[in-house]
C-alpha cells in the first residue's frame, strides 16, 4: 500500500517480531522501527529506519496522542500541584487530584473550587480563560447582565489606562445606570 | 424510525453536491450542554443517570418535533448496531462503549445527532454536506435555543457553559471539517498542512478520530480552543484555515496531472480494476482504493463512475456496516468476502 512519509511507530512496530528484526538502513547500528512505503512517481521504495534516523530525516513520527495524555501531563506539571491535590469540592466531593487523574471534573461548582490551578489549565488549552461568546436566553438574564457588567467594566479599565477620558466617563455613567436598574446580584 | 433504516440510508456527510465536494466530504457542529443543577456524568450514580436520561429524553423531544426525531436506548443496542452508528459519526465511540443508561436522538436525514449522558449530558451534533461552516453552526444554535426552552443550561458568566473536561468549557463548540486530501499525501506535503494546524490551535484526526494516520486520506480538522473566542471567530479561523488547504490540495492535484499524468492514471485504474474485480478485500485497502478512485473521478480521468456511490462506500464497506448488510455476524475473513462481494454489487461489476 501506499503511504505517506508519515509512520506511526507503534502499530508499524508490532507488527514486527523479534525474528525479523531489521537493522537500519541509514545507520546500520540500531533496530529499524520505522517501516516506510514511498512511491516517488514510478518508482517504489521501502525503506527501515530506527527512529533517530527517521527524525533526522525530517519524518514525523506519529503516536496515537490522546488529548487525556496532554491534559493529565499539564495538570501534572502544575507547580503547586501538591497544595492544589488536596482541594475538595463540597458539593460533589471530588478532590483535585482525583480530578487530575481522570481529566473530568464532578460538577460545575469545582470550576469555583479549582479556580486558581484550573486557570493556568484553561490557559494553555485555550490561550485564554473568559468566556466572550453564546450567552444562554433562559439561564439568562441574570448572566447576561452580569456578562456585560463585566465587559463594561474591563472596557472601562482599558479606556482609563489609555488615558480616555472621555471614553472612561460615558463608561462609569452606563455602568451606574445599569446598577441603578438593578441588574446586578 | 427504525434504526435498520437508518443504517442503510445515505449518511449527510457523504453526499456530493455540497460546497466543495471534491474536497470537502462534511461539516459538523457540536455544542455541549449541561443541566444546571446537576453534577457531571462521573458523579452520577446508576440511578441518577437514569433519572438524566428520562428527563433528557423529555425535555429533547418537547423541543423538537417528536415525530422527526427518534430516540435510541444505547444499553440495550445490540453492540454491532451502536458500532454502525459509530461508523456513521451520529454517536462517538465513548457513548458506544459507556455503561449506564444513555441514548441518542436521531433527526430527520441524519443531519443532527443529540447525545444524552456522554462525557457531557447533551453534546448537539449538526452535519452538513461539503463546506457549511456558517450553515451547520445556524442551526445548531437555532436547535440549542430549543432545547433551551425545556432545559436550564449550566453556565457562568466568565467561563461560559460549563463542561465536564475543561477542554470544551466557554463555547462548547467543536466545528469540524472532514476533508479528502489524497494529492496531499502523494505529494509528501501533508506534514506540512499538519504543523501549520497545531499552530493554530486546531486538531488533525483521521476518518474515525484515531490519531493522523491516514485513513483513506481523509482528515478531521477541528478547533481545540472554545474558551475565550466568540462562535464566529472559531468559525473564522477554521473556515480560513480550511481554504487555504482546499487551496494547497487543488494546487496539488493540478501538480500531479501536470507533472506525471500516466502515473496517476495507472494509480487510479488499477485501484479501480481491485475494487470491482477483488474477492477478498480488507478495510483498510477499500479506503485507500476509494481514494484514489475518488480523485480520479475528480481530476476527471475516471468517467462514468457515481461519485456518490463512491462516497457512499467509504461508509457502507465498514466493520460494522457490512456485517448488517449481510445481517449477519461476520469474522474477520468473512468480512473481507462479504466486502468484496457487497463493492463489485454496487460498481456494477458483479
Amino acid at each position: 500500500m501506499v503511504s505517506a512519509p508519515v509512520a506511526d511507530s507503534h502499530t508499524r512496530h508490532r507488527r514486527r517480531t523479534k525474528e525479523n528484526e531489521v537493522l537500519c538502513q541509514r545507520c546500520k547500528k540500531q533496530q529499524a522501527t520505522i517501516h516506510l512505503t514511498e512511491i516517488l512517481s514510478n518508482e517504489k521504495r521501502e525503506r527501515h529506519l530506527c527512529e533517530d534516523c527517521a527524525r533526522e530525516e525530517g519524518i514525523a513520527i506519529k503516536a496515537q496522542v490522546n488529548l487525556q495524555d496532554i491534559l493529565s501531563g499539564m495538570l501534572e506539571a502544575h507547580e503547586n500541584a501538591g497544595r492544589d491535590a488536596g482541594l475538595r469540592c463540597p458539593d460533589c466531593g471530588i478532590t483535585y487530584a482525583e480530578f487530575r487523574n481522570q481529566g473530568r471534573l464532578g460538577c460545575p461548582h469545582d470550576y469555583d473550587v479549582f479556580a486558581e490551578p484550573l486557570q493556568e489549565v484553561l490557559a494553555k488549552v485555550h490561550g485564554a480563560t473568559e468566556h466572550v461568546g453564546k450567552l444562554p436566553r433562559r439561564a439568562g438574564a441574570d448572566s447576561r447582565g452580569q456578562r456585560e457588567l463585566m465587559q463594561l467594566r474591563r472596557q472601562l479599565r482599558s479606556a482609563v489606562e489609555a488615558e480616555q477620558y472621555e471614553e472612561a466617563a460615558r463608561l462609569r455613567d452606563l455602568l451606574h445606570e445599569k446598577d441603578a436598574a438593578g441588574e446586578t446580584r | 424510525m427504525k434504526l435498520d433504516r437508518i443504517i442503510t440510508s445515505p449518511s449527510p456527510w457523504l453526499q456530493p453536491g455540497g460546497p466543495n465536494d471534491d474536497i470537502v466530504l462534511s461539516t459538523r457542529i457540536r455544542l455541549a450542554r449541561n443541566v444546571a443543577g446537576r453534577p457531571f456524568l462521573t458523579r452520577l450514580t446508576p440511578e441518577e443517570q437514569q433519572d438524566l436520561e428520562a428527563y433528557l429524553k423529555k425535555a429533547v423531544l418537547a423541543a423538537l418535533k417528536p415525530d422527526a426525531f427518534t430516540w435510541f436506548e444505547l444499553e440495550a443496542m445490540p453492540q454491532i448496531d451502536r458500532q454502525c452508528l459509530v461508523e456513521r459519526h451520529l454517536i462517538s465511540r465513548e457513548l458506544a462503549a459507556a455503561e449506564g443508561q444513555r441514548g441518542v436522538a436521531v433527526g430527520p436525514k441524519q443531519r443532527i445527532a443529540i447525545m444524552a449522558n456522554e462525557e457531557d449530558h447533551l453534546r448537539l451534533q449538526v452535519y452538513a454536506p461539503g463546506l457549511q461552516l456558517q450553515d451547520a453552526w445556524q442551526e445548531a444554535d437555532a436547535l440549542d435555543d430549543r432545547l433551551e426552552k425545556q432545559v436550564t443550561y449550566t453556565f457562568s458568566p466568565a467561563l461560559g457553559y460549563l463542561t465536564a473536561c475543561p477542554t470544551n468549557v466557554g463555547t462548547g463548540l467543536r466545528a469540524s471539517v472532514m476533508l479528502h486530501l489524497p494529492a496531499l499525501v502523494l505529494t509528501r506535503q501533508i506534514e506540512k498542512v499538519f504543523n501549520a494546524v497545531a499552530r493554530l490551535r486546531l486538531a488533525v484526526r483521521g476518518l474515525y478520530g484515531e490519531g493522523t494516520q491516514a485513513t483513506g486520506d481523509i482528515y478531521q480538522i477541528s478547533n481545540q480552543a472554545s474558551l475565550g473566542h466568540t462562535e464566529q471567530e472559531i468559525l473564522s479561523t477554521l473556515g480560513t484555515v480550511i481554504a487555504q488547504i482546499i487551496a494547497y490540495e487543488k494546487e496539488a492535484r493540478g501538480a500531479l496531472v501536470g507533472d506525471s499524468p500516466t502515473a496517476i492514471d495507472d494509480r487510479v485504474l488499477r485501484s479501480w480494476a481491485i475494487l470491482t474485480h477483488a474477492r477478498i478485500i480488507s478495510s483498510e485497502e477499500t479506503l485507500a482504493l476509494l481514494s484514489a478512485v475518488r480523485l480520479g473521478i475528480h481530476l476527471k480521468r475516471l468517467n462514468g463512475v457515481d461519485i456518490g456511490t463512491v462516497n457512499e462506500l467509504f461508509l457502507m464497506t465498514r466493520r460494522g456496516h457490512i456485517q448488517k448488510i449481510r445481517g449477519a455476524e461476520l469474522g474477520e475473513s468473512e468480512r473481507d468476502v462479504a466486502r468484496a462481494d457487497y463493492i463489485r454489487k454496487r460498481l456494477g461489476t458483479n
